[in-house]
């Protein structure tokens, strides 16, 4: 009996262990991201444009907008159509049909990001013979689409049975009371949904690289290259310049900063708002 | 829909006249058009990643696309092998690392801390699988490899250096960082998979295993880990299809060579990090080909991994006819 005491003491000891072993990267990432970024920050860094080699300050200005807007270009085609599918998958997913589209979701979610990228590339890039904003936004909506899915999906079918049934009840039509009843009850839920989504998509590196490739200014048309932030972060991490190097760590604590607010937003949008009740 | 819900629909629908009925079938079939995009999603994805690759594996070979170890441009030899060699290294070393710590913290999150302390856990956790990858790579480039560097990869060629594995200079940049980054990154997704896997674990089961005597971790290695293994093959595969299709921190942390070599110290590729090198400069339906057909097999074999995932992890998530087994 003490051997088997010692062999359960030594094994919860173990898993707590492997707490402490998951904790040490994150906290040794948060700690550099911080204390090398923070020390770049200034109001330059937000608002000018990169500076040659050599040349000191400078900014990410235009990565921020340029990630900005690559990301809205990919909500107003993958906001719709994930929601939309969701909402189909929640009211009408329980047939063949919806199995299928409901599997297909799940493992599209597992696709790598880069694949994606070559996909909009085939899709964007070559017929338009160039690298631009837009094929950076089709490869970012392609990439929310299942997950944006799959989240709407769940919250529309917290949406208690009693609300639509009272709706319908009340000589509202079908179309009316999902509209009206149904998704107003779940918006809250659902803007959550796309905000982390959209924070997801904001960090994205990969399918930009050939897709909205880079730009060393500010640039707000759909078929330009357009600069990101990931993308810039890279292309310094990877330079062999030590000022570049810094501008990485800056460009990176930017980076979580702005998917940390985005997420807390998201999560205080649905808190607030009217939820789906028991 | 709900059949309650249907019923009043149906109802509804025949005491109405039949044109007030106009919008209801006009949203129904938006719906469904909707949802279908999922559909076309998917197959645009292997549609034009077939259309890209096509040229390239036409005039490759499929056979010696997948055996060749030359990926030389100039002279249009396209070569995989050592980009698989790369990717299926840093993965194993990625799930080696893992597993054991993601399986431990999942155990003790569900079976051994107590639940205040599981809902603190949960964040950083969220935390560490919303960390984008070129963050993990910045990190890993200049904080990870200079430590595996001075510290880790020479203390490995001392103890374990008579292994093949562990032989070799040891210059930081290679197949280990890159599976220990990815170990980092797939840690979140095999752990939160295992988590819901372990929660649907009937309570019964664990009574009787203590009531029966057992202490607490005979419990969780007799009746609850035997219960949840399907569950828990199918997290591991979901980490490792994350882990073979990651791009960016391994880029950066690999050492880009299209090499291959035994020793995890040395620098290698992998298939993502090509793609990612290579694609935007490439030149000739050739050279982009080939790299769209490395994507196409990345896909191939991200999507049967996650297909099989998925099915063990429903599986176990239904589980009552293992119990028997059990």
């Amino acid at each position: 009996m003490r051997w088997r005491r010692f062999v359960d003491r030594f094994m919860t000891a173990l898993c707590g262990l492997a707490l402490l072993v998951a904790l040490v990267p994150l906290v040794s990432l948060l700690w550099l991201v911080i204390s090398r970024g923070v020390a770049g920050l200034s109001f330059d860094f937000f608002t000018g444009l990169p500076a040659p080699v050599g040349e000191s300050g400078g900014g990410v200005g235009n990565g921020i907008a340029g990630t900005l807007y690559i990301v809205g270009i990919a909500c107003l085609y993958g906001v719709p159509l994930g929601v939309g599918a969701g909402v189909f998958l929640a009211e009408r997913g329980d047939s063949r049909a919806g199995a299928a589209i409901r599997f297909t979701a799940e493992v599209l979610s597992g696709v790598p990001s880069i694949v994606v990228g070559i996909v909009a590339y085939g899709l964007v890039v070559v017929p338009m013979r160039r690298f631009s904003a837009l094929a950076g936004g089709v490869a970012l909506a392609v990439l929310m689409v299942p997950t944006l899915a799959r989240s709407t999906e769940e919250l529309v079918r917290l949406v208690p049975r009693s609300l639509r049934e009272a709706s319908l009840a009340l000589g509202v039509p079908e179309w009316r009371t999902s509209l009206r009843v149904v998704l107003r009850t779940a918006l809250g839920g659902i803007m959550t949904a796309v905000l982390l989504s959209v924070a997801r998509a904001a960090g994205e590196t990969a399918p930009l690289l050939f897709t909205a490739l880079n730009n060393q200014y500010w640039n707000f048309r759909a078929d330009q290259p357009t600069a990101s932030l990931t993308v810039q972060i890279f292309n310094y991490a990877v330079s062999p310049y030590e000022d570049w190097h810094n501008k990485a760590w800056t460009g990176a604590l930017v980076l979580l900063l702005l998917i940390g607010a985005l997420s807390l937003v998201g999560r205080l949008l649905s808190r607030n708002k009217f939820g789906p009740q028991r | 829909m709900h059949p309650a819900g249907e019923i009043a629909a149906r109802t509804q629908a025949r005491e109405r006249p039949s044109h007030t009925n106009i919008p209801d079938r006009a949203w129904a079939i938006a719906l469904t058009v909707l949802g279908a995009a999922v559909l076309v999603v998917a197959a645009l994805i292997v549609g034009e990643l077939t259309r890209i690759a096509w040229p390239a594996l036409q005039h490759t070979g499929l056979r010696r696309f997948l055996t060749e170890s030359t990926w030389d441009v100039t002279r249009d030899i396209y070569g995989a092998l050592p980009y698989i060699y790369g990717t299926l290294v840093t993965s194993a070393v990625a799930l080696a690392l893992a597993v054991p710590v993601s399986l431990g913290l999942a155990i003790f999150l569900t079976e051994m801390a107590p639940d205040a302390f599981r809902s603190l856990v949960s964040f950083p956790i969220a935390l560490l699988a919303g960390i984008p990858s070129v963050v993990y790579g910045l990190w890993g480039l200049f904080v990870m490899v200079p430590f595996l560097r001075h510290t880790v990869e020479p203390a490995l060629a001392r103890t374990l250096g008579f292994l093949p594995l562990f032989q070799g200079a040891p210059v930081g940049l290679g197949y280990l960082a890159a599976g220990v980054v990815l170990a980092i990154m797939i840690l979140p997704t095999i752990t939160s998979i295992a988590i819901e896997v372990l929660r649907t674990v009937p309570g019964s089961l664990r009574e009787a295993a203590l009531a029966l005597g057992a202490t607490r971790w005979e419990t969780i290695r007799t009746a609850v880990l035997p219960y949840a293994r399907a569950g828990i093959v199918g997290a591991t595969m979901l980490g490792l299809g994350r882990a073979l299709g990651e791009t960016m921190a391994v880029t950066m942390v690999i050492g880009n060579s299209p090499t291959i070599r035994a020793s995890l110290f040395a620098p290698g590729y992998s298939l993502p990090a090509v793609i990612a090198n290579e694609f935007a400069e490439a030149s000739g339906e050739l050279q982009t080909g080939a790299l769209a057909a490395l994507g196409l097999l990345l896909f191939a074999v991200t999507i049967v991994l996650n297909i099989v995932a998925r099915i063990l992890v429903r599986m176990s998530r239904r589980g009552p006819a293992r119990a028997a087994a059990v």
